[in-house]
């Protein structure tokens, strides 16, 4: 099914305002199968914003993007998760009174269809797939390497386990494009490394990786392709190293030219 | 938990004796309260068992689901108004109670839903105000349905209703049972206990199934629930119907019952006693607002009788008319619990097994998140 090389997202002339500020405007993009793809910018450049779209949690005020042949204009987010596209949060936000396991329990909603029916009666088929569940919870907690704490409160955990938490919940819906905002914010550079490791790993298993981050080493290190983002519009695309000797990405970031 | 006695440490042959222990007594709770307390209290029972029922109901909607409905007695009416009208001389239509039960929850649950549908984009004090709304809503409507075109009898209410009846087996009055003589309020007793019973089994089973983790999602962050895949929309829908068929039931319980309702027993104050059960007794712990429910219902009658003879014994007199120092004590204690047990009397059993799991230390971690939160 996968074609390497073969776009997975097409985004073609996407805008997004608030009142008067153009949030994004006319940002063109496409993403292939199984890269890893880095989007930076300074901040207030519309990253977020076309996360947010992405995952329809925002609609866009012009142009569309496809995903995997299919054409998006307007989504619910839930269509969109169906779709294969999973995120986590810049302010990590997990479901902070569930343990870890139920959290990433809940990424498996999408994949399973036990109802009222089946909670109640517990039938044979209804029991199978409420084992599955935590079965598929459980591997992804020992994939991202926190199943130490797999009945430890979301709130309770240390800050790198959230963010690794936050990419398993993710993982559980299957997707086809992961995308992470700022997974390595706040973290040292030891977990750092290990977050690079991981991202590899899960590019490695066939899952296509969009990802926002300030770290330019993680980015130089890790991303096959980087677009830059300033002001909502793309002034960049390319390989790290060309990226990052490109002179408006440099007055972009330094903030001096025109 | 370290000091707890060999005997009452959790095992599998322990439970088992604790629940023998507790279905027996719950099948002589009547005739021992009848002995010890009187013919009242058992009837105070009864009302527990229904007030159990509402606030297990509640409890999904706004323990689960995380969404404050302050107009839940609404459902409650439907419910008791349903069984009224299809079993009363009002309309001359006597259908059995097992009919009418299920017909009133049928409109109970539609009703949740109607109600949930225009309330999906709202949130927490948004959503309150709404609901209240709505609940208010029906009373009035209740209150007002009898002229041009009679239907409710307006705030005369409706009397002389059906008691719930089987074929010639009727809890209206008393019965021979295997030899013993069963009053009314006994049997209501029992089928009070039976639907409670029923309704806890539902709650449990919920609470531990794909749905119930996705209402808890929603409860706790509706954005990652519905960038996880989950369609909001209908699990938001699912939780209020859910409940509503729950408060549906309890009022054509409570109308067979008490034989006459009226849209005084609907007001806002009947909605926000249910709330004060489910968040009193701890949101989401089903345990937690039975233990509620519970306390609700027999604490206020334990002041209403027992207020004024005390006062007798300490002054000679009666200083402070009952009825209102009922309700001065009941505030006091709810704010007492909200301000020493702010997460409800006994919480959520996950916060427990979380704190067994790892004991101390993460007591620890637990105190300075919840200092750091305030």
């Amino acid at each position: 099914m996968t074609h390497p090389g073969e776009h997975l997202l097409k985004l073609s002339g996407v805008s997004k305002h608030f009142g008067g500020l153009a949030a994004l405007s006319g940002v063109s993009l496409h993403i292939k199968r199984g890269e890893i793809y880095g989007l930076i910018g300074p901040n207030g450049a519309g990253k977020t914003t076309l996360f947010n779209i992405l995952t329809g949690l925002y609609q866009l005020d012009g142009g569309s993007f496809s995903f995997a042949g299919t054409s998006f204009s307007c989504c619910k987010p839930h269509l969109l998760a169906q779709a294969g596209i999973a995120r986590t949060f810049q302010n990590i936000r997990l479901f902070p009174n569930m343990t870890a396991l139920e959290n990433i329990m809940v990424g498996r909603h999408l994949r399973t269809h036990s109802g009222i029916w089946a909670a109640l009666t517990r039938h044979a088929a209804a029991r199978r797939e409420e084992r599955e569940i935590a079965q598929r919870a459980l591997e992804l907690l020992r994939y991202v390497g926190i199943h130490r704490h797999s009945h430890t409160l979301a709130k309770n955990l240390s800050y790198g386990e959230q963010r690794r938490l936050e990419i398993a919940r993710a993982l559980a819906t299957e997707p086809k494009l992961l995308a992470l905002d700022e997974p390595a914010a706040g973290m040292n550079a030891t977990e750092t490394e290990s977050l690079r490791v991981l991202l590899q790993t899960i590019r490695n298993s066939g899952v296509t990786v969009l990802l926002i981050e300030h770290d330019v080493k993680l980015i130089m290190g890790l991303c096959d392709r980087v677009a830059v983002l300033d002001y909502g519009k793309k002034i960049a695309e390319g390989v790290p190293a060309e990226v990052r000797n490109d002179p408006a990405v440099i007055a972009a970031y330094i903030g001096g030219g025109t | 938990m370290r000091n707890v006695p060999d005997f009452l440490r959790p095992n599998k042959r322990n439970a088992w004796l604790a629940f023998v222990a507790l279905g027996l007594l719950l099948l002589v709770l009547p005739f021992a309260t009848d002995a010890l307390l009187g013919r009242g209290w058992v009837r105070i029972v009864d009302f527990a068992l229904l007030y159990i029922m509402l606030a297990l109901g509640l409890n999904i909607v706004v323990g689960y689901a995380g969404l404050l409905d302050l107009g839940y007695v609404a459902f409650f009416a439907v419910g008791a108004y349903t069984y009224a009208l299809l079993g009363s001389p009002q309309f001359g239509l006597h259908l059995p109670f097992w009919i009418v039960l299920p017909i009133g929850a049928t409109l109970a649950c539609i009703f949740g839903a109607l109600l949930g549908a225009p309330t999906l984009k709202l949130r927490g004090d948004y959503l309150a105000i709404v609901t209240l709304g709505f609940g208010e809503i029906i009373r009035i409507f209740l209150n007002n349905l009898n002229a041009p075109l009679n239907i409710t009898n307006g705030p005369q209410g409706i009397s002389q209703i059906d008691a719930i009846r089987v074929a010639e087996f009727s809890l209206g009055r008393s019965q021979e049972l295997f030899g013993i003589t069963l009053p009314s309020v006994h049997l209501h007793y029992y089928l009070f206990l039976a639907l409670t019973l029923l309704v806890i089994f539902i709650s449990l089973r919920l609470q531990d199934s794909r749905i119930g983790r996705a209402w808890m999602a929603i409860r706790e962050d509706e954005v990652a629930a519905s960038a996880m895949g989950i369609n909001t929309r209908n699990i938001k829908l699912l939780a209020f119907a859910m409940g509503a068929t729950f408060g549906g039931v309890a009022g054509g319980l409570f109308a067979g019952f008490q034989g006459f309702v009226s849209p005084e027993s609907f007001s806002l104050m009947e909605s926000i006693m249910i709330l004060c059960m489910v968040v009193l007794g701890g949101m989401g712990n089903i345990g937690g607002v039975v233990l509620g429910g519970v306390l609700l219902v027999v604490l206020p009658e334990a002041l209403r009788n027992g207020a004024g003879p005390v006062q007798q014994v300490l002054f000679g007199k009666t200083l402070i008319d009952p009825e209102s120092l009922r309700m001065l004590l009941f505030g006091v204690a709810l704010i007492v619990v909200m301000l020493w047990r702010p997460a409800g009397l006994w919480p959520s059993s996950q916060r427990q097994r979380e704190l067994e799991a790892h004991d101390g230390e993460a007591q620890q971690e637990q105190d300075t998140v919840y200092d750091a939160s305030r």
